[in-house]
C-alpha cells in the first residue's frame, strides 16, 4: 500500500503574515475538503508525514521549525507554502530572516503566491505525496536508513540562538 | 463441542475485529464527511491510516513507552477474547481497565505537557465512565444471575426489555469510549483540539499503529457487549442484535456531530448523572422486582 | 501451649527491654531479635491452631483455667485503674478535660461493675482461637514484626532529619511493642471486658504515639483521636454492664450465639458497632485517622493502616451475624458504604502521600465495614480477604512513603515525578503497592469484587451504587499516582541509595508477601476463611470467585510478570531513534525546560490533577461529616429506641 494514501499533514507558521495561514486553513475547510484525500490535519509533529510551513522563518522560528522536524518520523516531506516560504519573499533581507525554509531544513515542494491560494496548496500537497512515496521505497531498500540521531544537536543549536 | 466453539470465537475475533473495526471507522468518518456537507475520505482510509504507520519509523521519548503501548494491545486483546469467549464479564471490564491504566502510563512516561495532560483527562474519563461499566454487568446479572457472557446469551428474552437504563447509561459511555466527545479529551481523527493529540501526542509512527490496532480491538469488544443487550438463545436474535448495533452507532455518529464541542467537565458530569439517573433508577427497580 | 501468653507477654517484656536500651545498637539487636522471635512464634501458634481445629482454648492447656483467668482479671483491673491515671495526667497537662470525662465515663462504669456489679454464671472461656483470629494473628504478628524491624532504620533517618524533634526512639520502639502484644490480646479474647482493655490500650498507645514529635500539631492531633476513640470506648462500656445484666454474658462469642433474634440485642450491637466505627475511622470519625498522620511512618503503617483500626472491622466481622437484616446492619452498611466512597472522592484532591494514603485507609475500611454490615456469609467472605489484601498492601505503601520521604526529603506525591529514575527499585516496589491496592489481578481488586457480588445478593442497592462510584474514583487518585512514578526524566540520575538494609528487608518482604497473596488467595479463602463462616453463619458458601476466573487471573499475573522481560526484548531489538518530548517546538532539550517568549530557558513543571474545585478538601469534607454524623445518630437513636420501645 502507498504511503500517499494517507498523508497527515502539519502546519506551521513560521513569521508569515497569516495571510498563507489563513489560505492554508482554508484548504482544510469543508469548502475544499482535503479528507478526501484521506489529509487529515494533525497539530503533532509525531504524527505527521507532511510539514507545511509558511513565512520566510525568523531567528526567533528557526529553531522551532529545527526541532519540529527533528520530531516528524521518516518518511516525511516539507512543503514550503506561500513566496516568503520559498525564499524569503518581501521580507528576505529583513536582519531577522533567514530567507527561506530551505535555509533551515531541507524542501521537497514549493508552492509560490502571495497568499498561497488552496488550490495551488492542495496541488503542492498532491506533488509532496508522490516524493513521500518515493522516500518511502528509499528507505525500503536502504535498510539501514540514516536515522542516527544526535542527541545534542538541538541543544547546540539553541545554544546558538 | 461447546469448549471447540468459544475456540472458534476466539479466531474470529483475533482475525474479524481489525477488519470490522476498520469497516466501522470508515463508516464513521465517510458519514461524518456527508453529515458536515463533504465527500469525505474514501471508505477504507482507516485502513490506509494503520497501514501507513506500521510502514513508517517509530521515534520515542524514552525506553518504556513502547512496551507500556504493546502491552496495552496484549491486555486489550485478552480482554477481547475474554469476552469471547464467554468469560466473567466483570473481569473482562477489570482486564479493560488494566489495559487502559498501561496505555495511559505511556503517556505518563513521556514526561511532556500535552501527554501529561492527556493521561490525566484519560483518568477522568476512565473515572466517568468506570461506575457505568460495572452497572452493565451487574444489569445482565440480575436479568440472568450469572455473569458470564456465555450464560448471558443463552436468556430467553432480550436483556433491552428489562434493562433499558442500563442500555441508555451504556449507549453513553460509548460515545466517549469511541473518542468521539468530549472534544478537549479524546484522541479523535478531528483536528479540534486544545491539546493536540493530548494521550498520544509522543506516540508516533509504528508505535502508534500498534496503539490504534489496540483501538480497534476495543472497539469491538465494545460493541460486541452492546450486542449482549440483544441477543438471546434465538439464532435471529443475533441478527437483531447486529441491526441495532449499527443504528446505534449511526446515532454516535450523529451525536458527535450534533454536539462537536463538549467540554471534560460537562461530560464528567453528566456521565455520572446518567448513569445514576437511568441506570441507577432500572437498578433499583429491577432489584425490587427481585424481592 | 503457652505460646498465646507468649505472644501476649513477651511483646510487653521487649517493650521494657527496649525501653532501657538507650544504646541505639544495642535497641536495634535487641528489637531485631524480639521482632524475630515474635514473627517465628506467632507462625507456630497459628500453624498449631490450625492444625488442632477451631475452638481450641488455650487457658484451658496452661494448667487451671480458672486461676489463670483470675489473675488476669486482677492485672487488668490495676493496668486499667493506670491508663486512667496517665490519660487523666496528660489531659491536665494539656488542659484537654473533655478527654478526662471521656476516659473516666469510660473506665469507671467498668471498674464499678466489676467490684460491685452482678457477676456473670459462666464467664469462661475467656479466651477463644478461631480462624478469624488465626488471620488477625499473623497480621498482627507478621506485618507488625516487619514494621517494627523497618522502624528501626527509619527513626534512626527519621531523627538525622528532624532535629527540632526530641529523639526517643526508645519509646517510640518499646510502644510499638506494647500495642503488638495488646493485639493479640485483643484478638484472641472473648471475653468483652479484656477487649475493652486491650481496645483501650491501643487506643492510648495510639494517642502517645500521635503526639510522639510534642509539636502542637501532634498533641491537638493526638487528642483529637483519643478522645474519638474514648468516645467509641463508651459504647463497649454499655455493652459490658448491659450484657452482664440483662443475657448473663460476658463473653463476645456467646453473644453471638444468641442470634439476631434475641429481644433487645440492638443494643449490645448498636453499641458495638459504634465502638468499631470509632476504631475503624468511619465517616463522622475520620478526622483522627487524617490527623494521625503526623506522626513518624511506622506508627502510621502499623496503627493508622494495618492492625489497630482493623480491630474496629475485625470486631464488627464478628458481631456480623447478629446484624443480618436489622437496623445495625443497615447502619453499617450505610456509614461503610459512604465512608468508602467519600473518602475515596476526597482522596483525589490530596497531594500529600500519606494524606492519600489515609484517606485511602478510611476508605477501604468503609467497604469491610460494609461487608460486615450485610451479616452474610458470602460478605464477610469478602470482608475478611480485604483486610488481609489491605493490611499487606497498605503496609507496603506506608513503608515506601516513609523511605521516599527519608531519602527526598518530601513525601508529595508532586515530588515522586520520576521516581522510576531517580529511585529505580523503590519505583518496583511502590508499583507493586499501589497495583495492589486497584488493579485487575492482584489482591484488593478481587476482594472488592467478592463483595460486588456479595452486596447484590444481598440486594442492597445503596451499597452497590457506592461501591461502582467508589472504585471509579479509587481508580483515579491511585492511577495518577502511579502515573507520576512512571514518568522518565531525561538527564537525571539515580539518587543515592540511602535506604537503611532493615528498610528494604522489610519493604522486599511485604512487596513477597503482596504477590505471593495474590496467588494463594483462593487456598486462603477456602482453607481458612470457609471454616470460620461455617462456624459463625452455619453456612458454606459457594465459590465467590469461580475456579475458571482465577485461571485467567492468574494469565493475567503471568503477564503482567513478562512486562518487564518484554520491555527489555523491545529495548534491544528496536532500537528506535529517541527524541525529546513535544512542547510545541520550544523544548529545550532535556523535556523539563522550555524556550519562553524571549528566549530564556525555563523549567516547565507537570502536576497531576487535584480537581480540587471539585473535591477539595474544603468544599465536601464538612457537608459529609455533617451528612455522616446525622445519618449515624438516627439510626443510634432508631437502634436503641426501637429496642426500649
Amino acid at each position: 500500500m502507498k504511503l500517499s494514501k494517507s498523508p497527515w499533514l502539519l502546519h506551521y507558521d513560521a513569521s508569515s503574515c497569516n495571510g498563507c495561514d489563513i489560505e492554508v486553513l482554508a484548504a482544510t475547510t469543508p469548502r475544499f475538503d482535503v479528507e478526501r484525500f484521506g489529509i487529515i490535519n494533525t497539530g503533532n509533529p509525531k504524527h505527521a508525514d507532511i510539514l507545511v510551513i509558511t513565512g520566510g522563518v525568523n531567528n526567533q522560528a528557526k529553531s522551532v521549525v529545527k526541532q519540529i522536524y527533528s520530531q516528524m518520523p521518516e518518511p516525511k516531506v516539507v512543503v514550503a507554502a506561500g513566496i516568503c516560504a520559498c525564499d524569503g519573499g518581501i521580507f528576505k533581507d529583513c536582519y531577522n530572516i533567514m530567507g527561506g525554509v530551505d535555509k533551515v531544513i531541507p524542501v521537497d515542494v514549493y508552492v509560490p503566491g502571495c497568499a498561497v491560494r488552496p488550490e495551488a496548496l492542495i496541488d503542492g500537497v498532491v506533488k509532496a505525496l508522490a516524493i513521500l512515496d518515493q522516500k518511502r521505497d528509499a528507505m525500503k531498500s536502504h535498510a539501514a536508513c540514516e536515522i542516527n540521531y544526535d542527541k545534542n544537536s538541538d541543544t547546540k543549536e539553541k545554544n546558538q540562538a | 463441542m461447546r469448549d471447540f466453539l468459544w475456540l472458534i470465537m476466539i479466531i474470529l475475533y483475533l482475525g474479524l475485529a481489525p477488519v470490522l473495526g476498520v469497516l466501522a471507522s470508515g463508516y464513521d468518518r465517510v458519514v461524518t464527511a456527508r453529515m458536515q456537507g463533504r465527500q469525505g475520505p474514501p471508505f477504507l482510509q482507516p485502513y490506509y491510516d494503520i497501514m501507513k504507520l506500521f510502514q513508517k519509523e517509530a521515534i520515542v521519548v524514552n525506553w518504556l513507552q513502547t512496551a507500556m503501548v504493546v502491552s496495552f494491545l496484549m491486555f486489550t486483546i485478552f480482554t477481547g477474547c475474554l469476552f469471547f469467549a464467554g468469560g466473567d464479564i466483570l473481569l473482562v471490564f477489570f482486564a479493560h481497565s488494566l489495559a487502559e491504566v498501561l496505555l495511559i502510563l505511556a503517556a505518563c512516561s513521556a514526561n511532556s505537557p500535552y501527554s501529561n495532560l492527556g493521561a490525566q483527562r484519560e483518568y477522568i474519563q476512565m473515572m466517568a465512565y468506570e461506575p457505568m461499566t460495572l452497572l452493565v454487568a451487574i444489569g445482565f446479572y440480575l436479568v440472568c444471575g450469572s455473569f458470564n457472557v456465555a450464560d448471558i446469551i443463552q436468556i430467553n428474552m432480550p436483556a433491552i426489555i428489562k434493562l433499558p437504563g442500563f442500555f441508555i447509561g451504556y449507549c453513553f459511555i460509548l460515545i466517549i469510549k469511541f473518542r468521539k466527545s468530549p472534544f478537549d479529551l479524546s484522541t479523535s481523527h478531528h483536528a479540534h483540539q486544545e491539546m493536540v493529540k493530548g494521550l498520544t501526542q509522543d506516540i508516533s509512527g509504528n508505535v502508534l499503529g500498534i496503539m490504534e490496532l489496540g483501538e480497534l480491538y476495543e472497539n469491538v469488544l465494545l460493541v460486541g457487549i452492546l450486542a449482549l443487550f440483544f441477543i438471546t438463545r434465538e439464532p435471529w436474535t443475533w441478527l437483531l442484535a447486529a441491526v441495532c448495533c449499527s443504528v446505534v452507532y449511526f446515532l454516535i455518529i450523529l451525536i458527535d456531530n450534533i454536539f462537536p464541542r463538549v467540554k471534560w467537565e460537562v461530560m464528567f458530569k453528566y456521565t455520572w448523572l446518567v448513569t445514576f439517573g437511568f441506570a441507577g433508577s432500572n437498578f433499583l427497580i429491577l432489584m425490587m422486582l427481585r424481592r | 501451649m503457652n505460646l498465646l501468653l507468649f505472644l501476649i507477654l513477651f511483646p510487653f517484656v521487649m517493650a521494657l527491654l527496649t525501653f532501657c536500651a538507650r544504646n541505639e545498637k544495642l535497641r536495634s539487636l535487641v528489637v531485631m531479635i524480639g521482632c524475630v522471635a515474635i514473627m517465628v512464634a506467632d507462625i507456630i501458634f497459628c500453624v498449631q491452631a490450625v492444625r488442632a481445629g477451631a475452638g481450641i482454648n488455650p487457658l484451658r492447656w496452661a494448667g487451671s483455667e480458672t486461676h489463670v483467668y483470675h489473675i488476669f482479671e486482677h492485672v487488668i483491673i490495676d493496668v486499667e485503674l493506670l491508663l486512667f491515671l496517665l490519660i487523666a495526667f496528660l489531659s491536665i497537662k494539656y488542659q484537654k478535660y473533655y478527654c478526662l470525662l471521656l476516659a473516666a465515663a469510660g473506665t469507671f462504669p467498668v471498674l464499678w461493675h466489676d467490684f460491685f456489679g452482678t457477676h456473670v454464671t459462666a464467664p469462661l472461656p475467656a479466651v477463644m482461637i478461631d480462624n478469624l483470629t488465626i488471620i488477625m494473628c499473623l497480621v498482627v504478628g507478621i506485618v507488625g514484626g516487619i514494621i517494627c524491624i523497618y522502624a528501626i532504620g527509619y527513626l534512626h533517618d527519621y531523627h538525622h532529619h528532624h532535629t527540632d524533634v526530641a529523639n526517643r526512639s526508645w519509646y517510640f520502639q518499646a510502644l510499638l511493642f506494647v500495642f503488638i502484644g495488646a493485639m493479640f490480646g485483643l484478638v484472641t479474647a472473648d471475653s468483652l471486658s479484656w477487649i475493652f482493655f486491650f481496645w483501650e490500650i491501643t487506643s492510648t498507645v495510639s494517642f502517645l504515639l500521635i503526639g510522639y514529635t510534642r509539636s502542637e500539631e501532634a498533641i491537638n492531633n493526638s487528642f483529637r483521636a483519643l478522645w474519638m476513640n474514648l468516645l467509641g470506648g463508651c459504647g463497649f462500656t454499655v455493652t459490658i454492664i448491659y450484657c452482664a445484666r440483662f443475657y448473663n454474658v460476658s463473653n463476645l462469642s456467646h453473644l453471638v450465639r444468641m442470634g439476631g433474634m434475641t429481644s433487645g440485642i440492638l443494643i449490645p450491637a448498636a453499641m458495638l458497632s459504634f465502638a468499631a466505627l470509632t476504631k475503624s475511622a468511619q465517616m463522622p470519625f475520620c478526622k483522627w485517622l487524617l490527623g494521625a498522620m503526623v506522626a513518624p511512618t511506622p506508627s502510621s503503617a502499623l496503627l493508622h493502616s494495618a492492625t489497630m483500626v482493623k480491630a474496629g472491622v475485625y470486631l464488627l466481622l464478628r458481631i456480623a451475624p447478629l446484624m443480618t437484616g436489622n437496623v445495625v446492619g443497615l447502619m453499617v452498611t450505610s456509614i461503610g458504604g459512604f465512608t468508602f466512597f467519600a473518602a475515596s472522592l476526597l482522596a483525589i484532591s490530596a497531594s500529600d502521600g500519606k494524606k492519600v494514603l489515609a484517606y485511602s485507609t478510611v476508605s477501604n475500611l468503609g467497604l469491610i465495614t460494609a461487608c460486615a454490615g450485610v451479616g452474610a456469609a458470602e460478605a464477610s467472605w469478602a470482608g475478611i480477604l480485604l483486610l488481609i489484601f489491605h493490611a499487606v498492601s497498605k503496609s507496603l505503601m506506608f513503608l515506601g512513603v516513609g523511605s521516599i520521604e527519608n531519602a527526598t526529603g518530601s513525601r508529595d506525591i508532586e515530588d515522586m515525578h520520576g521516581l522510576i529514575v531517580k529511585m529505580p527499585r523503590m519505583a518496583y516496589i511502590m508499583t507493586v503497592g499501589i497495583c495492589g491496592m486497584f488493579l485487575a489481578p492482584f489482591g484488593m481488586l478481587v476482594a472488592k469484587w467478592a463483595a460486588l457480588k456479595s452486596y447484590i445478593d444481598s440486594n442492597n442497592v445503596v451499597l452497590v451504587i457506592f461501591l461502582v462510584f467508589g472504585s471509579a474514583t479509587t481508580m483515579f487518585y491511585w492511577g495518577k499516582w502511579l502515573g507520576k512514578i512512571f514518568v522518565i526524566l531525561h538527564q537525571s540520575e539515580t539518587l543515592r541509595d540511602t535506604t537503611p538494609k532493615t528498610a528494604w528487608f522489610s519493604m522486599y518482604t511485604l512487596t513477597g508477601l503482596v504477590i505471593i497473596l495474590c496467588m494463594t488467595f483462593p487456598m486462603i479463602g477456602s482453607r481458612i476463611v470457609q471454616p470460620y463462616l461455617r462456624q459463625s453463619f452455619y453456612a458454606t458458601i459457594s465459590n465467590v470467585i469461580s475456579p475458571d476466573d482465577i485461571r485467567v487471573m492468574l494469565m493475567m499475573l503471568i503477564m503482567i510478570a513478562i512486562l518487564p522481560v518484554l520491555t527489555e526484548i523491545l529495548v534491544r531489538t528496536r532500537k528506535e531513534k529517541t527524541t525529546m518530548s513535544y512542547m510545541a517546538g520550544v523544548n529545550a532539550g532535556d523535556d523539563r525546560h522550555f524556550i519562553d517568549a524571549f528566549g530564556g530557558v525555563r523549567p516547565s513543571y507537570l502536576s497531576n490533577w487535584y480537581m480540587e474545585k471539585w473535591f477539595g478538601e474544603k468544599r465536601i469534607l464538612s457537608p459529609m461529616l455533617l451528612c455522616s454524623a446525622v445519618a449515624l445518630a438516627s439510626f443510634m437513636i432508631v437502634a436503641v429506641a426501637g429496642t426500649l420501645a
